[in-house]
């Protein structure tokens, strides 16, 4: 899960019509289409897609913003605190969408897409284990990669790094713990 | 037990020590009985296989034919921790990680070795962040750790030398007895060579 | 230590493992006897009506790993067998999670390779080249990069490739009982890795490929290493070939096993070898070509039955496919410079 946090995307020049596709809010990013869809519009938009050919879900993912609330969004999108990706894949056109979807720090909630692409079900616990992000009606949503009496979620901007500062013991051989090997 | 028949001529048992048997002081009827367990511990320690991450890979290569740890009767990967001897802690250890890593260990019969494989085991590496234990000191007691991300297979099969070397020497298990603490030994890395390997041997 | 080792142990992932049958709900049992999309939901529920909670003499449940030798280390599989049929099976990951996320998170992007590298580290330097190349996107560089530099990473990722996938048929030939073949697939990794340390310095994790170009150039005598390489390879992928492909006791243990058929493996999201051993003809490297793959020859190649043994034959051919590429990439590799020195 590649935090793409940071990313100052530089938007195309606003044309007088907002693109849209599927009635989201296209955006064209690095030659890239990127589809900016409300939590409301998240599944139908999706299940269009898939129905266009959209056949594959290469990744789901989620970004903390919460260090970075000013980003560039095209109009009429209100950034909120997460935002959850998801990576599409047509290989009949060569194509790829990602959708951006803006979730709000206080209700973390958005629906699972396990019954149109059964694959994200690893990857929807995973943004649950990691950024606390729940996805209702999945079919099994526990932690996936930490312990399961884990505490906090380890991708959110808010939780430390957990570095401890390095202790390194003496490597001398007056070191008092240590053996040597015999002569 | 037949005495060598004259100077510099050796008896048929002298010889098999000598040659056969290299690291032998004593023959078999001086030798006191714990030198010759000691001597017999180190050469055929069995490593448990506890591969982890990238350290894993590094250690799988040296048990390969090129590196050839079968040389040091070490090619027997054990998956039961129960025939297992050394165990060789190859590559980080997460914190889900960690209890599984000390029941295998606390499965294992003693006498017990632990060889930590890399920077991530001996010290949580470039990975100081939450998910990786820091030092797998923390969870078994380590004997000797081998230094490199990834440590060369040359480094690797100098630690599994040098804990042969501190086996056959026998004050390790003592120690352990007494404290509970492994040897805490660390040896120095060892650039990887051209063929044919260069292969330092631990001191004895 | 031993309050450290009490706190560890405290920790349970019971949750995260396979339940009675009774307690769950019709789609997590579907999930879990692998038929997602074979069977409907109320068939399903009906599987799980049936032997609901079944006496114990009739299936056993199994925790296979982590420490396991077929799982090498880090997976756990939680298996529902009866006889040496699986009912059902749950795989519980996470025993190597190594929090790269969170420690990318601080680093700069030229330190960032260092990260990457190890994330999977049987091809550190394909990581290295997926990074470098968004990178130098978000930079706006990626059309700065020298010619040089490009088919310099061209030729790594397709030498690493190779090593790969040798490395997965040793360990494939291991854990089915060949173990010669896991020496042999060692032995011949061992050639690879051999030439990456003369490169990059180490014999992995090289962190070689950065933004904007490779580290350094190609030391004297390369041509002449690599062409050694791919002599000396080639026969003996057919000694494997003789080995494995043909052999009965080979053949019985994988073929069958493992079906994973082509509307499987798109939904659930299945790429490289597993793709394409279920049939889709789908490769980046000619669907969507990044670097100079377009300007190349080679064959994509697919399975058709989707099982254990097409996946194991695309990767012995794709060992030859790249040893193809490496040769052409030998003929075209151009001189000048190996990174951007402007920026
Ligand atoms: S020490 Fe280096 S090579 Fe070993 S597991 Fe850690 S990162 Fe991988």
């Amino acid at each position: 899960m590649t935090d793409t946090s940071e990313e100052h995307q530089p938007e195309v020049a606003a044309p007088a019509e907002p693109p849209t596709m599927y009635g989201a809010r296209r955006a064209d990013v690095y030659g890239q289409i990127v589809l900016h869809v409300t939590r409301e519009q998240y599944v139908p938009v999706i299940k269009q897609l898939l129905d266009d050919g959209h056949e594959m879900c290469i990744d789901l993912t989620a970004v903390d913003y919460l260090a970075f609330p000013t980003r560039t969004l095209p109009d009429g999108i209100v950034a909120e605190r997460f935002e959850i990706i998801v990576n599409l894949l047509s290989m009949g056109a060569r194509r790829r969408v990602r959708l951006r979807v803006q979730v709000p720090g206080d209700d973390p909630v958005v629906p699972t897409l396990f019954d149109l692409y059964p694959g994200t079900e690893a990857f929807e616990r995973e943004v649950y284990d990691m950024f606390g992000i729940t996805f209702t009606d999945h079919p099994d949503l526990t932690r996936i990669l930490m312990p399961e009496d884990w505490e906090g979620y380890p991708l959110r901007k808010d939780y430390e790094v957990g570095e401890i500062p390095v202790q390194f013991t003496s490597p001398n051989p007056g070191h008092a713990d240590r053996m040597e090997p015999r002569p | 037990m037949s005495k060598p028949n004259g100077p510099g001529e050796k008896s048929f048992v002298q010889g098999l020590l000598d040659d056969g048997m290299g690291g032998l002081q004593h023959n078999a009827i001086t030798a006191r009985i714990e030198d010759l367990v000691n001597w017999a511990r180190a050469r055929s320690s069995w490593p448990a296989n506890f591969g982890l991450a990238c350290c894993a890979i590094e250690m799988m290569a040296t048990g390969g034919a090129h590196y050839d740890l079968a040389r040091f009767g070490m090619e027997v990967f054990r998956a039961s921790p129960r025939q297992a001897d050394i165990m060789i802690v190859a590559g980080r250890v997460s914190q889900k990680m960690a209890p599984v890593l000390r029941q295998v260990y606390d499965q294992m019969m003693e006498p017990k070795w632990v060889i930590s494989m890399g920077v991530c085991a001996s010290s949580g590496g470039m990975f100081n962040n939450y998910a990786i234990v820091q030092g797998v000191d923390q969870v078994v007691p380590v004997d000797v750790y081998a230094p490199g991300c990834p440590p060369t297979p040359e480094t690797l099969i100098h630690a599994i030398e040098t804990l042969h070397g501190l086996i056959e020497n026998g004050q390790l298990l003592k120690r352990r007895a007494q404290t509970g603490a492994g040897a805490d030994v660390h040896v120095e890395a060892v650039p990887a060579g051209d063929a044919p390997v260069q292969v330092l041997l631990g001191t004895r | 230590m031993t309050a450290i080792v009490d706190t560890i142990r405290g920790g349970s992932d019971a949750p995260q493992g396979l339940k009675a049958r009774s307690e769950l709900t019709a789609r997590e049992l579907m999930r879990e006897v692998g038929s997602v999309l074979r069977m409907s939901e109320a068939d399903v529920a009906k599987l799980g009506e049936i032997p609901v909670d079944p006496s114990e003499d009739q299936t056993m449940i199994i925790n296979m790993g982590p420490q396991h030798p077929s799982t090498h280390g880090v997976l756990r599989l939680m298996l529902e067998l009866q006889g040496e049929t699986v009912l059902r099976c749950k795989p519980i990951i996470g025993y190597l999670h190594t929090g790269m996320e969170k420690t990318g998170e601080t680093l700069t992007y030229m330190q960032g390779g260092t990260n990457v590298t190890r994330i999977d580290y049987v091809s550190p330097l394909n990581n290295e080249l997926v990074f470098s190349l968004a990178v130098e996107k978000l930079l706006g560089i990626e059309d700065d990069i020298p010619e040089r530099a490009v088919w310099m990473r061209m030729l790594l990722s397709e030498l690493n490739r190779m090593s790969s996938h040798l490395l997965f048929l040793a360990t494939n030939g291991m854990d089915l009982g060949a173990v010669s073949m896991m020496i042999y697939g060692w032995r011949e990794r061992e050639e690879v890795l051999r030439f990456f340390q003369k490169v990059t310095g180490l014999r992995m994790n090289h962190n070689f490929i950065r933004p904007g170009g490779v580290a350094a150039d190609l030391p004297a005598g390369w041509r002449d290493d690599i062409l050694r390489l791919l002599d000396l390879i080639a026969p003996r992928l057919d000694e494997y070939d003789t080995l494995m492909t043909g052999q009965p006791i080979w053949r019985e243990r994988l073929q069958g096993v493992g079906v994973v058929t082509a509307q499987e493996a798109i939904a659930l999201g299945a790429t490289g070898p597993i793709l394409r051993g279920a049939g889709v003809p789908w490769d980046l490297r000619r669907d969507q070509p990044y670097l100079r793959y377009s300007e190349l020859d080679f064959d994509v190649i697919v399975g058709s039955y989707g099982d254990a043994f097409d996946r194991y034959a695309i990767r012995l051919n794709e060992v030859r496919e790249s040893m193809k590429l490496v040769g052409q990439i030998l003929d075209r590799m151009p001189g000048g410079i190996y990174r951007i020195q402007d920026k």
